[in-house]
Protein backbone atom coordinates (compact mmCIF):
# COMPACT_ATOMS: atom_id res chain seq x y z
CA UNK A 1 0.00 0.00 0.00
CA UNK A 2 1.98 2.91 -1.35
CA UNK A 3 -0.28 5.56 0.12
CA UNK A 4 -0.01 4.30 3.63
CA UNK A 5 3.78 4.32 3.40
CA UNK A 6 3.72 7.95 2.30
CA UNK A 7 1.57 8.85 5.26
CA UNK A 8 4.02 7.84 7.97
CA UNK A 9 2.63 7.85 11.51
CA UNK A 10 4.96 10.74 12.32
CA UNK A 11 3.53 12.85 9.49
CA UNK A 12 -0.03 12.19 10.60
CA UNK A 13 0.95 12.98 14.19
CA UNK A 14 2.37 16.38 13.18
CA UNK A 15 -0.68 17.03 10.99
CA UNK A 16 -3.12 16.30 13.81
CA UNK A 17 -1.01 18.04 16.48
CA UNK A 18 1.01 20.76 14.74
CA UNK A 19 3.95 22.10 16.74
CA UNK A 20 4.50 25.83 17.08
CA UNK A 21 1.60 26.78 14.85
CA UNK A 22 0.34 30.37 14.95
CA UNK A 23 2.06 33.64 14.06
CA UNK A 24 4.06 35.22 16.88
CA UNK A 25 5.85 38.46 17.69
CA UNK A 26 8.58 39.57 17.62
CA UNK A 27 9.89 38.65 14.19
CA UNK A 28 12.52 39.86 11.74
CA UNK A 29 10.85 38.78 8.51
CA UNK A 30 7.50 37.44 7.33
CA UNK A 31 6.81 35.70 4.01
CA UNK A 32 3.73 34.25 2.36
CA UNK A 33 4.17 31.34 -0.06
CA UNK A 34 1.47 29.58 -2.08
CA UNK A 35 1.30 26.49 -4.23
CA UNK A 36 -0.94 27.64 -7.11
CA UNK A 37 -1.69 24.14 -8.37
CA UNK A 38 -3.43 23.06 -5.17
CA UNK A 39 -4.04 26.27 -3.25
CA UNK A 40 -1.90 25.33 -0.26
CA UNK A 41 -0.49 28.36 1.51
CA UNK A 42 1.75 29.26 4.40
CA UNK A 43 2.62 32.49 6.16
CA UNK A 44 5.89 32.16 8.04
CA UNK A 45 7.89 34.40 10.41
CA UNK A 46 11.43 34.07 11.70
CA UNK A 47 13.17 35.70 14.65
CA UNK A 48 16.96 35.43 14.70
CA UNK A 49 19.27 36.53 17.58
CA UNK A 50 22.42 38.57 16.95
CA UNK A 51 24.61 35.50 17.31
CA UNK A 52 22.76 33.74 14.50
CA UNK A 53 20.57 31.60 16.74
CA UNK A 54 17.02 30.99 15.42
CA UNK A 55 14.80 32.06 18.31
CA UNK A 56 11.43 31.29 16.70
CA UNK A 57 9.84 30.00 13.52
CA UNK A 58 6.12 30.69 13.63
CA UNK A 59 3.65 29.95 10.89
CA UNK A 60 0.05 29.66 9.84
CA UNK A 61 -1.46 28.16 6.75
CA UNK A 62 -3.87 25.79 5.13
CA UNK A 63 -3.42 22.75 2.99
CA UNK A 64 -2.98 19.02 2.87
CA UNK A 65 -1.48 16.86 5.59
CA UNK A 66 1.91 16.80 3.88
CA UNK A 67 2.28 20.58 3.64
CA UNK A 68 1.03 21.21 7.17
CA UNK A 69 3.07 18.45 8.80
CA UNK A 70 6.20 19.63 6.97
CA UNK A 71 5.74 23.10 8.49
CA UNK A 72 5.38 21.57 11.96
CA UNK A 73 8.54 19.47 11.59
CA UNK A 74 10.42 22.49 10.27
CA UNK A 75 9.42 24.48 13.35
CA UNK A 76 10.81 21.78 15.62
CA UNK A 77 14.07 21.36 13.75
CA UNK A 78 14.87 25.01 13.12
CA UNK A 79 13.86 26.64 16.40
CA UNK A 80 16.85 26.71 18.72
CA UNK A 81 19.42 25.82 16.08
CA UNK A 82 21.62 28.32 14.25
CA UNK A 83 20.88 29.83 10.84
CA UNK A 84 23.77 27.91 9.39
CA UNK A 85 22.72 24.55 10.87
CA UNK A 86 19.12 24.93 9.84
CA UNK A 87 20.08 25.87 6.29
CA UNK A 88 22.04 22.66 5.99
CA UNK A 89 18.92 20.76 7.10
CA UNK A 90 16.88 22.63 4.46
CA UNK A 91 19.48 21.69 1.88
CA UNK A 92 19.39 18.01 2.82
CA UNK A 93 15.59 17.99 2.93
CA UNK A 94 15.42 19.58 -0.53
CA UNK A 95 17.90 17.03 -1.86
CA UNK A 96 15.76 14.21 -0.44
CA UNK A 97 12.51 15.64 -1.82
CA UNK A 98 13.90 16.22 -5.29
CA UNK A 99 15.53 12.80 -5.43
CA UNK A 100 12.48 10.96 -6.85
CA UNK A 101 12.82 8.34 -4.15
CA UNK A 102 16.38 7.47 -5.22
CA UNK A 103 18.21 9.47 -2.54
CA UNK A 104 19.36 7.85 0.70
CA UNK A 105 18.49 10.41 3.39
CA UNK A 106 21.02 11.44 6.04
CA UNK A 107 19.11 10.75 9.24
CA UNK A 108 21.64 12.52 11.43
CA UNK A 109 20.97 15.77 9.62
CA UNK A 110 17.24 15.36 9.01
CA UNK A 111 15.93 13.95 12.29
CA UNK A 112 12.12 13.63 12.14
CA UNK A 113 12.07 15.07 8.62
CA UNK A 114 13.29 11.71 7.35
CA UNK A 115 9.66 10.57 7.64
CA UNK A 116 8.97 12.49 4.42
CA UNK A 117 11.25 10.21 2.37
CA UNK A 118 8.21 8.40 0.94
CA UNK A 119 6.75 11.65 -0.41
CA UNK A 120 9.68 12.00 -2.83
CA UNK A 121 8.19 9.18 -4.91
CA UNK A 122 5.14 11.31 -5.64
CA UNK A 123 6.26 14.23 -7.84
CA UNK A 124 2.86 15.91 -7.47
CA UNK A 125 3.28 16.05 -3.69
CA UNK A 126 6.90 17.17 -3.42
CA UNK A 127 5.85 20.80 -3.69
CA UNK A 128 3.53 20.29 -0.71
CA UNK A 129 6.39 19.05 1.46
CA UNK A 130 8.72 21.85 0.36
CA UNK A 131 6.27 24.74 0.70
CA UNK A 132 7.08 25.76 4.30
CA UNK A 133 10.78 24.91 3.92
CA UNK A 134 11.19 27.19 0.91
CA UNK A 135 9.27 29.88 2.78
CA UNK A 136 11.69 29.48 5.70
CA UNK A 137 14.73 29.86 3.45
CA UNK A 138 13.18 32.96 1.90
CA UNK A 139 12.36 34.43 5.33
CA UNK A 140 15.92 33.84 6.57
CA UNK A 141 17.36 35.61 3.55
CA UNK A 142 15.10 38.58 4.12
CA UNK A 143 15.90 38.70 7.85
CA UNK A 144 19.62 38.83 7.05
CA UNK A 145 18.86 41.85 4.84
CA UNK B 1 -32.66 -1.86 -12.89
CA UNK B 2 -30.80 -0.45 -15.87
CA UNK B 3 -32.52 0.96 -18.93
CA UNK B 4 -33.73 -1.82 -21.24
CA UNK B 5 -31.04 -3.00 -23.61
CA UNK B 6 -28.29 -1.28 -21.65
CA UNK B 7 -25.69 -3.76 -20.50
CA UNK B 8 -22.92 -2.03 -18.57
CA UNK B 9 -20.77 -5.17 -18.38
CA UNK B 10 -20.82 -5.49 -22.16
CA UNK B 11 -19.92 -1.80 -22.50
CA UNK B 12 -17.01 -2.17 -20.08
CA UNK B 13 -15.49 -4.79 -22.39
CA UNK B 14 -15.19 -2.11 -25.08
CA UNK B 15 -12.83 -0.15 -22.82
CA UNK B 16 -9.67 -2.26 -22.39
CA UNK B 17 -8.16 0.02 -19.72
CA UNK B 18 -11.02 -0.74 -17.32
CA UNK B 19 -9.66 -4.28 -17.04
CA UNK B 20 -6.14 -3.06 -16.30
CA UNK B 21 -4.31 -3.96 -13.14
CA UNK B 22 -2.59 -1.07 -11.37
CA UNK B 23 0.77 -1.41 -9.56
CA UNK B 24 0.33 -3.49 -6.41
CA UNK B 25 -2.43 -5.57 -7.96
CA UNK B 26 -5.19 -3.01 -7.48
CA UNK B 27 -7.95 -2.90 -10.06
CA UNK B 28 -8.89 0.43 -11.60
CA UNK B 29 -12.01 2.30 -10.49
CA UNK B 30 -12.18 5.21 -12.91
CA UNK B 31 -14.37 8.01 -11.57
CA UNK B 32 -12.71 10.90 -13.41
CA UNK B 33 -14.57 11.02 -16.73
CA UNK B 34 -15.60 14.63 -16.15
CA UNK B 35 -11.89 15.36 -16.44
CA UNK B 36 -11.32 13.07 -19.42
CA UNK B 37 -13.07 9.89 -20.49
CA UNK B 38 -11.54 6.55 -21.40
CA UNK B 39 -11.58 5.32 -25.02
CA UNK B 40 -13.31 2.28 -26.50
CA UNK B 41 -11.57 -0.14 -28.86
CA UNK B 42 -13.78 1.16 -31.68
CA UNK B 43 -12.21 4.64 -31.44
CA UNK B 44 -8.67 3.35 -30.93
CA UNK B 45 -8.93 0.97 -33.90
CA UNK B 46 -10.45 3.60 -36.20
CA UNK B 47 -7.54 5.93 -35.48
CA UNK B 48 -4.95 3.17 -35.81
CA UNK B 49 -6.45 2.03 -39.10
CA UNK B 50 -6.42 5.54 -40.49
CA UNK B 51 -2.84 6.21 -39.41
CA UNK B 52 -1.72 2.85 -40.78
CA UNK B 53 -3.46 2.78 -44.16
CA UNK B 54 -5.08 6.05 -45.17
CA UNK B 55 -3.11 8.95 -43.76
CA UNK B 56 -2.37 12.03 -45.87
CA UNK B 57 -2.94 15.75 -45.46
CA UNK B 58 -6.49 16.95 -45.94
CA UNK B 59 -7.97 19.39 -48.41
CA UNK B 60 -4.92 19.86 -50.58
CA UNK B 61 -3.32 16.55 -51.54
CA UNK B 62 -4.53 15.10 -54.82
CA UNK B 63 -3.26 11.57 -54.34
CA UNK B 64 -5.18 8.55 -53.06
CA UNK B 65 -4.10 8.92 -49.44
CA UNK B 66 -4.89 12.64 -49.45
CA UNK B 67 -8.35 12.06 -50.76
CA UNK B 68 -9.02 9.18 -48.38
CA UNK B 69 -7.93 11.33 -45.46
CA UNK B 70 -10.03 14.26 -46.66
CA UNK B 71 -13.02 12.01 -47.09
CA UNK B 72 -12.65 10.53 -43.60
CA UNK B 73 -12.06 13.96 -42.04
CA UNK B 74 -15.13 15.45 -43.69
CA UNK B 75 -17.16 12.33 -42.87
CA UNK B 76 -16.30 12.97 -39.22
CA UNK B 77 -17.81 16.44 -39.62
CA UNK B 78 -21.02 14.83 -40.92
CA UNK B 79 -21.11 12.49 -37.94
CA UNK B 80 -20.68 15.33 -35.45
CA UNK B 81 -23.31 17.43 -37.24
CA UNK B 82 -25.75 14.52 -36.97
CA UNK B 83 -24.76 13.86 -33.36
CA UNK B 84 -25.81 17.35 -32.21
CA UNK B 85 -28.53 17.71 -34.90
CA UNK B 86 -26.86 20.67 -36.58
CA UNK B 87 -28.97 21.97 -39.49
CA UNK B 88 -25.88 22.07 -41.71
CA UNK B 89 -22.51 20.28 -41.70
CA UNK B 90 -20.88 23.62 -42.48
CA UNK B 91 -21.84 24.80 -39.01
CA UNK B 92 -19.42 22.33 -37.40
CA UNK B 93 -15.99 23.92 -36.90
CA UNK B 94 -13.21 21.66 -35.65
CA UNK B 95 -10.99 23.28 -33.01
CA UNK B 96 -8.38 21.77 -30.77
CA UNK B 97 -10.66 21.78 -27.70
CA UNK B 98 -13.62 23.56 -26.12
CA UNK B 99 -11.35 26.35 -24.86
CA UNK B 100 -10.35 27.19 -28.43
CA UNK B 101 -14.00 27.15 -29.51
CA UNK B 102 -14.87 29.63 -26.75
CA UNK B 103 -11.88 31.81 -27.61
CA UNK B 104 -12.80 31.74 -31.29
CA UNK B 105 -16.15 33.35 -30.49
CA UNK B 106 -14.71 35.75 -27.91
CA UNK B 107 -12.15 36.99 -30.44
CA UNK B 108 -14.88 37.60 -33.02
CA UNK B 109 -16.07 40.45 -30.81
CA UNK B 110 -14.50 43.86 -31.04
CA UNK B 111 -12.35 42.76 -33.96
CA UNK B 112 -11.82 45.58 -36.49
CA UNK B 113 -11.60 42.95 -39.27
CA UNK B 114 -15.29 42.20 -38.72
CA UNK B 115 -18.03 44.61 -39.69
CA UNK B 116 -21.14 43.01 -38.28
CA UNK B 117 -22.94 45.15 -35.72
CA UNK B 118 -23.66 42.15 -33.45
CA UNK B 119 -19.96 41.61 -32.81
CA UNK B 120 -19.12 45.26 -32.17
CA UNK B 121 -18.32 45.82 -28.51
CA UNK B 122 -16.84 48.61 -26.42
CA UNK B 123 -17.14 50.60 -23.21
CA UNK B 124 -20.71 50.48 -21.92
CA UNK B 125 -21.42 47.09 -23.49
CA UNK B 126 -21.77 44.02 -21.31
CA UNK B 127 -20.79 40.35 -21.36
CA UNK B 128 -22.64 37.95 -19.05
CA UNK B 129 -21.27 34.65 -17.71
CA UNK B 130 -21.91 32.82 -14.43
CA UNK B 131 -20.16 32.04 -11.19
CA UNK B 132 -20.19 28.29 -11.94
CA UNK B 133 -18.06 28.50 -15.08
CA UNK B 134 -14.92 26.58 -15.89
CA UNK B 135 -11.96 28.93 -16.34
CA UNK B 136 -12.24 28.37 -20.09
CA UNK B 137 -15.59 30.16 -20.06
CA UNK B 138 -14.32 32.96 -17.80
CA UNK B 139 -10.85 33.98 -18.93
CA UNK B 140 -11.63 34.50 -22.68
CA UNK B 141 -14.41 36.92 -21.67
CA UNK B 142 -12.20 38.69 -19.12
CA UNK B 143 -9.66 39.18 -21.89
CA UNK B 144 -12.38 40.47 -24.23
CA UNK B 145 -13.51 42.95 -21.57
CA UNK B 146 -9.91 44.10 -21.08
CA UNK B 147 -9.33 44.51 -24.83
CA UNK B 148 -12.48 46.47 -25.47
CA UNK B 149 -13.44 48.22 -22.24
CA UNK B 150 -16.69 46.24 -22.06
CA UNK B 151 -18.00 45.15 -18.65
CA UNK B 152 -18.03 41.51 -17.49
CA UNK B 153 -21.01 40.49 -15.36
CA UNK B 154 -22.23 37.14 -14.03
CA UNK B 155 -25.14 35.17 -12.66
CA UNK B 156 -24.62 34.18 -9.02
CA UNK B 157 -25.04 30.60 -7.79
CA UNK B 158 -27.44 29.57 -5.01
CA UNK B 159 -26.38 27.64 -1.90
CA UNK B 160 -27.88 24.54 -3.49
CA UNK B 161 -25.61 24.95 -6.51
CA UNK B 162 -28.22 26.19 -8.98
CA UNK B 163 -27.92 29.19 -11.23
CA UNK B 164 -29.61 32.17 -9.56
CA UNK B 165 -31.58 33.87 -12.32
CA UNK B 166 -33.55 36.09 -9.94
CA UNK B 167 -31.82 39.14 -11.40
CA UNK B 168 -32.14 38.04 -15.03
CA UNK B 169 -34.08 41.10 -16.25
CA UNK B 170 -31.49 43.51 -14.92
CA UNK B 171 -28.42 41.37 -15.61
CA UNK B 172 -29.27 40.71 -19.25
CA UNK B 173 -30.29 44.05 -20.71
CA UNK B 174 -30.02 46.29 -23.79
CA UNK B 175 -26.28 46.70 -23.18
CA UNK B 176 -25.65 42.94 -23.23
CA UNK B 177 -23.80 41.64 -26.30
CA UNK B 178 -23.38 37.98 -25.35
CA UNK B 179 -24.35 35.56 -22.60
CA UNK B 180 -22.11 32.49 -22.26
CA UNK B 181 -22.83 29.84 -19.62
CA UNK B 182 -22.20 26.19 -18.93
CA UNK B 183 -24.90 23.80 -20.09
CA UNK B 184 -23.79 21.49 -17.27
CA UNK B 185 -21.43 22.45 -14.46
CA UNK B 186 -18.17 20.49 -14.29
CA UNK B 187 -18.15 20.79 -10.48
CA UNK B 188 -21.75 20.89 -9.29
CA UNK B 189 -23.23 18.61 -11.93
CA UNK B 190 -26.06 21.14 -12.30
CA UNK B 191 -27.78 21.14 -15.69
CA UNK B 192 -28.82 24.70 -16.40
CA UNK B 193 -32.18 25.55 -17.83
CA UNK B 194 -31.46 27.44 -21.03
CA UNK B 195 -34.89 28.64 -22.19
CA UNK B 196 -35.68 31.36 -19.62
CA UNK B 197 -32.28 32.96 -20.17
CA UNK B 198 -32.49 32.58 -23.93
CA UNK B 199 -35.92 34.24 -24.00
CA UNK B 200 -34.45 37.31 -22.28
CA UNK B 201 -31.37 37.23 -24.54
CA UNK B 202 -33.65 37.37 -27.59
CA UNK B 203 -35.69 40.20 -26.07
CA UNK B 204 -32.60 42.38 -25.78
CA UNK B 205 -31.07 41.29 -29.09
CA UNK B 206 -27.93 39.70 -27.63
CA UNK B 207 -26.26 36.39 -28.57
CA UNK B 208 -26.01 33.26 -26.45
CA UNK B 209 -23.32 30.61 -26.20
CA UNK B 210 -23.24 27.35 -24.25
CA UNK B 211 -20.19 25.58 -22.93
CA UNK B 212 -21.53 22.07 -23.47
CA UNK B 213 -18.30 20.22 -22.66
CA UNK B 214 -20.04 18.39 -19.81
CA UNK B 215 -23.44 17.88 -21.44
CA UNK B 216 -22.82 16.67 -25.01
CA UNK B 217 -21.01 13.51 -23.77
CA UNK B 218 -23.80 12.63 -21.33
CA UNK B 219 -27.20 13.49 -22.78
CA UNK B 220 -28.82 13.90 -26.19
CA UNK B 221 -28.11 17.46 -27.32
CA UNK B 222 -30.02 19.04 -30.19
CA UNK B 223 -28.58 22.46 -31.02
CA UNK B 224 -31.70 23.51 -32.92
CA UNK B 225 -33.94 22.62 -30.02
CA UNK B 226 -31.65 24.48 -27.60
CA UNK B 227 -32.05 27.52 -29.83
CA UNK B 228 -28.81 29.23 -28.80
CA UNK B 229 -26.26 30.75 -31.19
CA UNK B 230 -23.05 28.90 -30.32
CA UNK B 231 -22.21 25.61 -28.61
CA UNK B 232 -18.69 24.51 -27.64
CA UNK B 233 -17.65 21.00 -26.65
CA UNK B 234 -14.61 18.76 -26.64
CA UNK B 235 -13.73 15.30 -27.94
CA UNK B 236 -11.79 13.77 -25.09
CA UNK B 237 -14.68 13.89 -22.63
CA UNK B 238 -16.96 11.94 -25.03
CA UNK B 239 -14.83 8.80 -25.48
CA UNK B 240 -12.90 10.50 -28.30
CA UNK B 241 -9.26 11.56 -28.39
CA UNK B 242 -7.76 14.75 -26.96
CA UNK B 243 -6.66 17.50 -29.34
CA UNK B 244 -10.03 17.88 -31.02
CA UNK B 245 -12.96 20.10 -30.04
CA UNK B 246 -16.00 21.49 -31.74
CA UNK B 247 -17.67 24.84 -32.21
CA UNK B 248 -21.18 24.73 -33.53
CA UNK B 249 -22.52 28.11 -34.62
CA UNK B 250 -25.40 29.40 -36.68
CA UNK B 251 -24.29 29.58 -40.29
CA UNK B 252 -25.32 33.16 -40.70
CA UNK B 253 -23.30 34.23 -37.65
CA UNK B 254 -20.22 32.20 -38.60
CA UNK B 255 -20.39 33.88 -42.03
CA UNK B 256 -20.51 37.30 -40.40
CA UNK B 257 -17.57 36.65 -38.06
CA UNK B 258 -13.98 37.55 -38.91
CA UNK B 259 -11.43 34.70 -39.12
CA UNK B 260 -9.78 33.68 -35.86
CA UNK B 261 -6.38 32.22 -36.79
CA UNK B 262 -4.82 32.93 -40.16
CA UNK B 263 -2.93 30.34 -42.18
CA UNK B 264 -3.14 27.60 -44.74
CA UNK B 265 -6.52 26.24 -45.87
CA UNK B 266 -8.52 29.11 -44.38
CA UNK B 267 -8.05 31.30 -47.45
CA UNK B 268 -9.69 31.76 -50.81
CA UNK B 269 -6.97 33.89 -52.39
CA UNK B 270 -3.89 35.63 -50.99
CA UNK B 271 -2.02 38.69 -52.29
CA UNK B 272 0.96 40.21 -50.54
CA UNK B 273 -1.18 42.92 -48.96
CA UNK B 274 -4.54 41.19 -48.38
CA UNK B 275 -6.50 37.95 -48.49
CA UNK B 276 -9.97 36.68 -49.00
CA UNK B 277 -11.22 33.79 -46.95
CA UNK B 278 -12.62 30.33 -47.50
CA UNK B 279 -16.28 29.77 -46.70
CA UNK B 280 -17.18 28.28 -43.31
CA UNK B 281 -16.23 25.98 -41.70
CA UNK B 282 -12.79 26.15 -43.37
CA UNK B 283 -12.47 29.88 -42.66
CA UNK B 284 -11.91 28.88 -39.02
CA UNK B 285 -9.64 25.89 -39.58
CA UNK B 286 -6.23 27.39 -40.31
CA UNK B 287 -3.32 25.04 -40.89
CA UNK B 288 -3.24 21.25 -40.92
CA UNK B 289 -6.02 20.23 -38.54
CA UNK B 290 -5.92 17.36 -36.02
CA UNK B 291 -6.93 14.91 -38.78
CA UNK B 292 -6.80 11.57 -37.03
CA UNK B 293 -8.27 13.11 -33.87
CA UNK B 294 -11.28 14.38 -35.84
CA UNK B 295 -11.73 10.94 -37.38
CA UNK B 296 -11.46 9.41 -33.92
CA UNK B 297 -14.12 11.82 -32.68
CA UNK B 298 -16.38 10.73 -35.53
CA UNK B 299 -15.92 7.12 -34.37
CA UNK B 300 -16.71 8.23 -30.81
CA UNK B 301 -19.99 9.79 -31.98
CA UNK B 302 -20.81 6.55 -33.81
CA UNK B 303 -20.07 4.56 -30.68
CA UNK B 304 -22.20 6.73 -28.40
CA UNK B 305 -25.04 6.76 -30.93
CA UNK B 306 -24.96 2.97 -31.17
CA UNK B 307 -25.22 2.67 -27.37
CA UNK B 308 -27.87 5.38 -27.35
CA UNK B 309 -27.58 8.79 -25.73
CA UNK B 310 -30.96 8.34 -24.02
CA UNK B 311 -29.71 5.08 -22.51
CA UNK B 312 -26.48 6.71 -21.35
CA UNK B 313 -28.40 9.54 -19.74
CA UNK B 314 -30.71 7.09 -17.96
CA UNK B 315 -27.78 4.97 -16.75
CA UNK B 316 -25.96 7.99 -15.35
CA UNK B 317 -29.11 9.19 -13.67
CA UNK B 318 -29.32 5.85 -11.84
CA UNK B 319 -25.67 6.11 -10.83
CA UNK B 320 -25.99 9.65 -9.52
CA UNK B 321 -29.20 8.84 -7.61
CA UNK B 322 -27.40 5.87 -6.04
CA UNK B 323 -24.35 7.97 -5.15
CA UNK B 324 -26.45 10.81 -3.70
CA UNK B 325 -27.97 8.23 -1.33
CA UNK B 326 -24.73 6.45 -0.50
CA UNK B 327 -22.22 9.30 -0.08
CA UNK B 328 -23.91 11.17 2.80
CA UNK B 329 -23.43 8.01 4.90
CA UNK B 330 -19.78 9.04 5.18
CA UNK B 331 -19.43 11.18 8.33
CA UNK B 332 -18.45 14.79 7.67
CA UNK B 333 -19.14 14.57 3.94
CA UNK B 334 -20.70 17.67 2.39
CA UNK B 335 -21.92 17.61 -1.19
CA UNK B 336 -21.28 20.84 -3.10
CA UNK B 337 -24.16 20.96 -5.58
CA UNK B 338 -27.72 19.70 -5.93
CA UNK B 339 -28.54 16.80 -3.61
CA UNK B 340 -31.38 15.51 -5.75
CA UNK B 341 -30.90 13.72 -9.07
CA UNK B 342 -33.12 16.26 -10.83
CA UNK B 343 -31.61 18.52 -13.50
CA UNK B 344 -28.15 17.34 -12.64
CA UNK B 345 -25.62 15.06 -14.27
CA UNK B 346 -23.32 12.37 -12.93
CA UNK B 347 -20.71 14.63 -11.36
CA UNK B 348 -20.53 14.93 -7.59
CA UNK B 349 -18.10 17.19 -5.74
CA UNK B 350 -17.74 17.06 -1.99
CA UNK B 351 -15.63 17.96 1.00
CA UNK B 352 -14.72 15.81 3.99
CA UNK B 353 -14.57 17.85 7.14
CA UNK B 354 -11.03 18.48 8.30
CA UNK B 355 -9.41 16.47 5.51
CA UNK B 356 -7.78 18.11 2.52
CA UNK B 357 -8.93 16.79 -0.90
CA UNK B 358 -5.34 16.01 -1.90
CA UNK B 359 -5.12 13.60 1.01
CA UNK B 360 -8.50 12.11 0.07
CA UNK B 361 -7.47 11.61 -3.56
CA UNK B 362 -4.07 10.18 -2.65
CA UNK B 363 -5.47 7.51 -0.31
CA UNK B 364 -8.29 6.59 -2.73
CA UNK B 365 -5.77 6.13 -5.52
CA UNK B 366 -2.97 4.45 -3.63
CA UNK B 367 -5.06 2.07 -1.55
CA UNK B 368 -8.08 1.38 -3.71
CA UNK B 369 -7.11 2.31 -7.28
CA UNK B 370 -9.95 4.84 -7.32
CA UNK B 371 -9.27 7.73 -9.69
CA UNK B 372 -11.08 10.93 -8.71
CA UNK B 373 -10.13 14.54 -9.28
CA UNK B 374 -9.09 16.81 -6.43
CA UNK B 375 -8.54 20.55 -6.43
CA UNK B 376 -10.61 23.43 -7.80
CA UNK B 377 -11.34 21.70 -11.13
CA UNK B 378 -10.56 24.87 -13.10
CA UNK B 379 -13.48 26.58 -11.37
CA UNK B 380 -11.79 28.61 -8.67
CA UNK B 381 -14.44 31.37 -8.44
CA UNK B 382 -17.09 28.74 -7.73
CA UNK B 383 -15.00 27.32 -4.89
CA UNK B 384 -14.48 30.84 -3.53
CA UNK B 385 -18.27 31.27 -3.66
CA UNK B 386 -18.64 28.24 -1.38
CA UNK B 387 -15.75 29.36 0.84
CA UNK B 388 -13.64 26.26 0.22
CA UNK B 389 -10.20 25.95 -1.39
CA UNK B 390 -10.84 22.63 -3.09
CA UNK B 391 -13.13 19.63 -3.41
CA UNK B 392 -12.94 15.95 -4.29
CA UNK B 393 -14.93 15.12 -7.43
CA UNK B 394 -16.30 11.79 -8.60
CA UNK B 395 -17.70 11.84 -12.13
CA UNK B 396 -19.51 8.96 -13.80
CA UNK B 397 -19.96 7.79 -17.36
CA UNK B 398 -21.58 5.01 -19.32
CA UNK B 399 -19.05 2.41 -18.15
CA UNK B 400 -19.37 3.02 -14.39
CA UNK B 401 -21.27 0.76 -12.00
CA UNK B 402 -22.94 1.02 -8.62
CA UNK B 403 -20.27 -1.39 -7.32
CA UNK B 404 -17.69 1.31 -8.10
CA UNK B 405 -19.70 3.81 -6.05
CA UNK B 406 -19.70 1.27 -3.20
CA UNK B 407 -15.91 1.09 -3.53
CA UNK B 408 -15.73 4.89 -3.34
CA UNK B 409 -17.81 4.93 -0.14
CA UNK B 410 -15.61 2.20 1.39
CA UNK B 411 -12.53 4.17 0.37
CA UNK B 412 -13.85 7.34 1.98
CA UNK B 413 -14.51 5.50 5.24
CA UNK B 414 -10.89 4.39 5.16
CA UNK B 415 -9.72 7.97 4.52
CA UNK B 416 -11.67 8.98 7.63
CA UNK B 417 -9.85 6.29 9.60
CA UNK B 418 -6.41 7.47 8.48
CA UNK B 419 -6.97 11.17 9.12
CA UNK B 420 -9.77 11.20 11.68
Amino acid sequence: MIGESMYQELILEHYKHPQGRGLRDPYDAEVHHVNPTCGDEVTLRVKVADGGKVLDVSYDGQGCSISQAAASVLHELATGSTVEESLSVVEEFTRLMQGRGQVEPDEDVLGDAVAFAGVAKFPARVKCALLAWMAYKDALMRSQG
Amino acid sequence: MSAPGFDVERIRKDFPVLGRELPGGRSLVYLDSGNSSQKPTQVIETMRDHLTWHYGNVGRALHVLGSESTEAYEAARDKIAAFVKAPSRDEIVFTKNASEALNLVAYAFGNPVGEDERFRIGPGDEIVISEMEHHSNIVPWQLLAQRTGATLRWFPVTDEGRLDIGGLEELVNERTKIVSIAHQSNVLGTVNSVSPILARVREVGALMMLDASQSVPHQPVDVTELGVDFVAFTGHKMVGPSGIGVLWGRRELLDAMPPFLGGGEMIEAVWMDRSTYAPVPHKFEAGTPPIVEAIGLGAAADYLTAVGMDQIKAHEKELVAYALEALPEVPGLRIIGPRTPIARGGTISFTLEGIHPHDVGQILDDVYGIAVRVGHHCARPLHLRFGIPATTRASFYLYNTTAEIDALVRGLHHVQKVFG
